[in-house]
């Protein structure tokens, strides 16, 4: 079953007097379960595209479906309502609420939601736990390091079991180790909670880890591949292949 | 739809309004100042106007009079009507009737061996007079009139300083009977008093009634009757009993219909009290909404996310407004607990008696007492919360406008 279908997505942005061409009837299929990577340069149309397939964009035409829902056609508050519904985001520089803690970060999308607190509060301690947290759940993000924030935007995304998280960058800003761990963290929820993640980067290191490889350029895809990922723990390598230290001295 | 939950936006409405602590305790401090303003100043006016008002109609006229038809254009003795009798002395006794009286009221002049003063002569019934107007303890030498068969006379101190004379001494009272001829008598001053406005002292000369209607020739006819009930702001509730038992031979009037002045005064100070808290509101709106458009700017990354995550548009905007009503909310508090807590203790009066001739010609006395009334009050923080919230709109509109994506990539 598809989680996400693209059908000739085209989009232009006006920059000045000129017109960028952000996308150029883009087609693509991803599956339930999936775990994808949308690379290329910067300007080659990665993040218009995964902003579209998360509703915060909208095509200029083309259709989108997530699962069986056409999200190009929703208004503001109904792309609002599917976005909480249906899709976690994990962006590059954290974006955690300041004044809310981890766990309140964590619950915020259940708390729109409408879930209860008692569900909600078992959810956030279980899934903090699940990604290293445990202990720091009152910590604003002001007292988390990157990475631990980091954590806290994946829990967050992934806490109420959305059928699609899109992360944008996510390892820009974070060292190798950290950003590692969290490579790691993304695999291990694909394969266990078999929920699809499609991840815009440029970071070729990324890369390794995802099951497929869409490489995009000028707004277009120039190819789309299926590869075998790193198993989990074999490390985060640097752009010479090499095992970084941190991953050779916790291997 | 989902709805976000109060508490979850309570929450971040609270938090963020504490984000910048120097910025909301200085905006908080400007709203409380306002309010405190607002409601201070106001009670002094309102104090001001009240002793105004309370001034005139407790002086004489009371809070409802009735007439003969043609008195109030024509004040003379032929225009003299029964004294109460039947169905209006049976409506007087209504609970909102706290006491009332009647009066002989007939221009006279009163000559000393020295001067004579046109003034105006009453014949009252003593104990009824102290009850709906007369001051006993105005009375600065002397006494004042014992019944209404009394023969002696209770002139202002300003009279008798004009006369040059002085307690014991006798003067001449004359005036005109029905029959427009001159009715004059010898009385003695028995009694001076002193009121708080000079200009009481030069009119008025007190007499026993039954006295003045033996000179007058008038048995049984008065005429004025005046009435007081508990407050003067109440009076139109109960003033229609006694028109429709005092009949329509007689005129019956409440005090702001028979003295369209003092009537305006209290309207007139109505308006002033809206238009004064909205002059200082908007002096207030100005830092509010620069306090909003600056907390809203600060955190447009934060809106983006926030509508990332699912937060409809509605939802920020109602989070905004929440921060606003919080903001204005603590303000009003504190404001109305320090204008409270600052004008209870001066309400056992404030001397402005610096300046006590200026009141006195606009008909007030030498002591203000703030009057602290819960509709001004209700006034100030209705302005103050729904003016201050349509402030907020605009705000709080813009970021629930902004689009998610900008938002998310904006420094």
């Amino acid at each position: 079953m598809s989680s996400v279908i693209c059908k000739d997505l085209c989009k232009t942005f006006q920059q000045g007097d000129e017109i960028i061409t952000g996308l150029d009837k883009v087609s693509i299929e991803i599956d339930k379960g999936d775990f994808v990577c949308l690379s290329g340069p910067s300007g080659s149309g990665k993040t218009t595209l995964l902003n579209a397939i998360g509703g915060l964009d909208t095509p200029d035409s083309g259709q989108i479906f997530i699962g069986d829902e056409q999200i190009d056609t929703l208004s503001k508050g109904e792309l609002a309502d599917m976005r909480l519904n249906n899709i976690g985001f994990v962006f590059q520089s954290y974006n955690l609420i300041p004044v809310l803690t981890a766990r309140e970060n964590v619950e915020f999308v259940m708390q729109v939601r409408g879930m209860p607190a008692a569900e909600r509060s078992t959810l956030s301690h279980s899934i903090l736990k699940e990604v290293g947290l445990e202990g720091l759940e009152d910590r604003r993000p002001a007292q988390l390091s990157g990475g631990q924030q980091q954590r806290v935007a994946v829990a967050r995304a992934i806490v109420s079991q959305p059928k699609l998280v899109l992360g944008d960058e996510p390892t820009a800003n974070l060292d190798t180790h950290t950003a590692r761990q969290l490579m790691d963290l993304f695999v291990e929820l694909n394969q266990k909670h078999n929920i699809t993640f499609v991840i815009a980067t440029h970071d070729v290191r990324v890369m390794e880890y995802t099951k497929r490889l869409i490489r995009m350029e000028d707004g277009k895809i120039i190819s789309d591949e299926v590869q075998s990922p790193l198993p989990l723990g074999d490390g985060y390598k640097d752009v010479t292949g090499r095992a970084t230290h941190d991953a050779k001295a916790e291997g | 739809m989902n709805t976000l939950p109060f508490n979850a936006v309570f929450t971040l409405a609270w938090r963020n309004l504490w984000r910048n602590h120097r910025r909301t305790t200085i905006m908080l401090a400007a709203i409380t100042v306002g309010v405190w303003a607002m409601i201070f100043m106001t009670a002094l006016m309102r104090g001001m106007v009240d002793d105004m008002l309370l001034n005139s109609i407790r002086s004489l006229p009371g809070e409802v009079q009735i007439h003969h038809p043609q008195y109030r254009d024509d004040p003379s003795i032929n225009n003299s009507m029964p004294a109460p009798s039947d169905n209006l002395l049976a409506a007087l006794q209504i609970p909102e009737v706290v006491a009332w009286t009647s009066r002989v009221r007939v221009p006279a002049v009163i000559s000393s061996e020295r001067d004579s003063r046109g003034i105006v002569l009453l014949g009252v019934e003593p104990s009824s007079e102290i009850a709906v107007s007369f001051d006993p303890d105005s009375i600065i030498e002397g006494r004042f009139l014992e019944d209404s068969n009394d023969r002696g006379l209770v002139i202002g101190a300003k009279m008798a300083e004009h006369l040059e004379t002085r307690l014991g001494k006798r003067v001449v009272v004359m005036s005109q009977d029905p029959d427009n001829n001159i009715a004059d008598r010898g009385f003695r001053v028995v009694g001076i008093y002193k009121a708080k406005l000079v200009s009481l002292e030069e009119t008025y000369v007190y007499a026993g009634r039954d006295t003045i209607q033996k000179l007058l020739n008038i048995e049984n006819q008065v005429s004025e009757i005046a009435i007081t009930g508990e407050d003067y702001r109440n009076a139109y509730k109960w003033y229609p009993q006694i028109k429709q038992a005092a009949g329509e031979s007689v005129d019956t009037l409440p005090w702001y219909e028979a003295d369209a002045y003092l009537g305006s005064m209290m309207s007139m100070m109505d308006g002033f009290v809206l238009v004064w808290v909205i002059i200082i509101f908007l002096a207030l709106s100005f830092g509010l909404v620069n306090t909003l458009v600056m907390a809203v700017f600060e955190r447009i990354r934060e809106i983006g996310l926030m509508q990332a995550l699912g937060m409809r548009p509605a939802m920020i905007l109602y989070q905004i407004l929440l921060e606003s009503f919080l903001l204005l909310f603590i303000g009003l508090l504190l404001g109305n607990v320090i204008a409270v807590a600052s004008i209870i203790p001066l309400q056992s009066g404030i001397d402005i008696s610096a300046v006590a001739k200026g009141m006195e010609m606009m008909g007030a006395s030498s002591m203000l007492y703030p009057a602290l009334k819960v509709e001004d009050m209700v006034l100030a923080n209705i302005i103050v919360i729904v003016l201050g919230l349509l402030t907020s709109i605009l705000p709080a509109w813009r970021a629930a406008s902004y689009d998610p994506i900008k938002a998310l990539n904006s420094n």
